[in-house]
């Protein structure tokens, strides 16, 4: 869904695919400083401490959950002097791309990345001859995994909204929102093997931010029945 | 000069390109930044100016050339127009460059995953003469370096020969020697490609046609770079050669040199195209100077001239500013030829001829293309097959230098766009791809293997 999201709202504007692989950088940039310390940390204690290792684990998680958001912190900080330039540059006065595309975009771009990053071994194993889940996990494991990563990449673009949105308006609380709102899904899918504890909140929670998401790029209830019922 | 290596394959390094982005086009140049300077958006030209660091530098390019061009005759209005225009062609100029990189490294990586034969170890070519097998770290490292300084200097000697053959106006040798070059690189290398890609999915063929199919593939191929054709189909033929000829690099590289070459390589790109005695900056210098293309295929465009009227002839429009170059070496010889990002004119409404200054007049609407060398492709897609081939990590490795390398294309031509002269391609994207690729070997690898097999979500 992720992908068709792409084509159908992305590639045709060339902007927007900038946009998108920045945005994808900059995640990529957030997840790399994060395993760096998680690294660090892991080499620095004893590797046979399960407990240890676990809690590491844990650790390096939420650390990364924050670096995350404060590289779409800076992102957005990136795009508001870039959409200076575009106005300054454009005849009319306004920018080709508004603030909500751009944060649908940059909310896209990081989707997409931590989306690829946690599905794509997990693909090109699928292709080779296996059994899931011989050693008594889960037989479900690729099918949450997959379903995980959908609706993290939603929440993703979701995020990017409601945070830019935040960040355009001041509204402090918007933007601590989302970042509990990060935590609390990552925090959801440490109870793991207990796959209804993690995936039913995580949907509940992309639903709730999906609506606060409409809301703020100004649909309404009325604007849904019309486009659901008429079509025009 | 083609001489054959006596080992195992004979590799003819046909096409050596530079890599550098060039955003003047020789005598219009001159009268385009003058333009630009005094032109009524000078002002604006001033606020652009400013505005240097911005990401939508690329718009800048076409901006600068477009206001430059749009000349004392019409300021305000079509200024305007151009200037709403430039935005939405400066950055379609950088997707017209991501797609070929992106299609490149695509078929590269696919060939890697697929084929066994692009990673089997089968001997070194003579330009990385010190081999890898050696029991002591030390020694490997050193070995590496020579290669690498070997290699950079048998470069260094092809390219410094071109431009002075190119200087004293031996066109002929040169011609001879692409075309020599690509039917090389046409036809051999496409043989041991469909070759080994037919044994790999074990499926029969019979030498006539593949003959054939060679024969056409190759035929048209010749006609298309070296002659006229259509602008696609001239674009898939280079992205297809390069991609051969990445391949034939990972093939052939051995593992440490080749992460030693490519630093090596972005390095020495920098300093061929910035600094005033590197031959690269000469030659396109020169060839500005003389106001002709310098020589077809190789140099990827992503837009075509239709020259009109007082046009020079057709080939010199499409061909403007490419450089090819053949090495005719036993191996890789790369030059890279400049990529321009410049004032490639088709145009939208009027025809415009491009070349001859005296067109400024006529001069309308202009979409300029983006011109990148090849090798600045070959280049990206060994790092990215590389990636595939060695990390350990597999895709999430491709992945991050993919990106990393489509970033760095980003940067180098908003840099573009605010410098407007040749610039080198190479060493931005290949310093984040090589950043991205250790580090993500090293450090990001663990940490999601970690995370996938307890099924943690970040």
């Amino acid at each position: 869904p992720a992908f068709s999201l792409f084509i159908f709202t992305i590639a045709r504007d060339p902007l927007r695919i900038i946009i998108l692989i920045a945005g994808a950088f900059f995640w990529l940039v957030s997840l790399l400083l994060s395993s760096l310390i998680w690294f660090i940390a892991v080499k620095a204690s004893d590797p046979q401490d399960e407990q240890l290792q676990r809690g590491l684990l844990i650790f390096g998680v939420m650390f990364s959950v924050l670096l995350q958001e404060a590289f779409r912190f800076l992102y957005y900080k990136l795009l508001r002097k870039a959409i200076e330039g575009l106005v300054a540059l454009s005849e009319d006065g306004c920018s080709p791309i508004s603030i909500q595309q751009m944060a649908y975009v940059a909310g896209v771009g990081f989707g997409l990345m931590s989306g690829a990053f946690s599905m794509i071994n997990l693909l090109a194993d699928a292709l080779g001859p296996g059994t899931v889940g011989i050693h008594g996990d889960s037989q479900l494991y690729f099918l949450t995994s997959a379903f995980m990563t959908m609706v993290l990449i939603f929440l993703h673009t979701f995020w990017g909204i409601l945070f830019f949105h935040g960040c355009e308006h001041r509204r402090w609380w918007e933007i601590v929102a989302v970042v509990i709102m990060h935590l609390t899904v990552s925090g959801l899918s440490f109870c793991n093997p207990l796959y209804v504890g993690s995936l039913v909140p995580s949907y509940l929670l992309m639903v709730a931010a999906a609506a606060w998401a409409y809301l703020l790029s100004g649909g309404s209830a009325q604007n849904l029945r019309r486009f659901l019922l008429c079509k025009c | 000069m083609i001489t054959f290596m006596n080992n195992s394959d004979s590799e003819e390094e046909p096409c050596n390109e530079r890599t550098s982005l060039m955003s003047a086009e020789s005598p219009p140049v001159p009268s385009y930044q003058d333009g630009l300077q005094a032109s009524e958006a000078g002002e604006a030209q001033a606020h652009r100016k400013r505005r240097a660091g911005s990401s939508r530098g690329p718009n800048n390019i076409a901006g600068g050339e477009m206001s430059g061009s749009g000349v004392p005759v019409r300021e305000s209005a079509l200024e305007n127009e151009e200037e709403e225009l430039t935005l939405k062609y400066g950055a379609k100029h950088v997707i017209m460059l991501f797609v070929p990189v992106t299609l490149c490294m695509i078929v590269v990586v696919a060939t890697i995953k697929s084929v066994r034969f692009y990673t089997e170890k089968n001997g070194q070519l003579i330009y990385t003469p010190f081999s890898e097998d050696t029991p002591s770290v030390g020694q490997r490292l050193l070995n590496s370096v020579l290669n690498t300084i070997v290699m950079i200097s048998v470069i260094i000697v092809m390219t410094v020969f071109l431009v002075l053959l190119y200087k004293y106006r031996c066109y002929k040798f040169i011609h001879g020697w692409l075309i020599l070059s690509s039917l090389m690189l046409l036809f051999l290398f496409t043989y041991i490609y469909l070759g080994e890609v037919l044994k790999t999915y074990n499926v029969a063929m019979d030498y006539p046609t593949l003959f054939i199919v060679i024969w056409n593939f190759g035929a048209v191929g010749m006609i298309c770079i070296h002659w006229k054709g259509p602008l696609q189909l001239q674009q898939a033929y280079l992205i297809m050669i390069s991609a051969l000829m990445a391949l034939v690099f990972i093939k052939y590289l051995p593992e440490w040199s080749a992460w030693v070459i490519l630093g090596a390589i972005s390095i020495y790109d920098l300093m061929a195209v910035l600094c005033p005695k590197g031959p690269l900056r000469m030659l396109v210098e020169t060839a500005q100077e003389r106001n002709e293309p310098i020589f077809p295929a190789l140099i990827y465009s992503s837009a075509m001239m239709w020259t009109v009227g007082m046009a020079k002839p057709d080939t010199a429009a499409r061909g403007s500013n490419q450089q090819t170059w053949d090495a005719a070496e036993d191996g890789r010889e790369h030059l890279r030829s400049p990529s321009h990002a410049e004032s490639q004119m088709s145009e939208t409404r009027s025809p415009v001829p491009t070349r001859p200054i005296t067109s400024l007049e006529e001069l309308e609407e202009e979409e300029r293309g983006v011109k990148l060398g090849l090798g600045d492709f070959i280049f990206y897609s060994v790092l990215v097959g590389k990636a595939a081939a060695t990390a350990s990590g597999d895709w999430n490795t491709t992945l991050a230098c993919f990106v990393a390398i489509l970033i760095g294309l980003c940067l180098t031509l908003l840099l573009l766009a605010v410098f407007k002269k040749a610039l080198p391609a190479l060493p931005i994207s290949i310093t984040f791809g090589l950043i991205f690729y250790f580090s993500t070997d090293n450090l990001v690898r663990p940490f999601m293997d970690t995370l996938a097999s307890h099924q943690l979500y970040i």
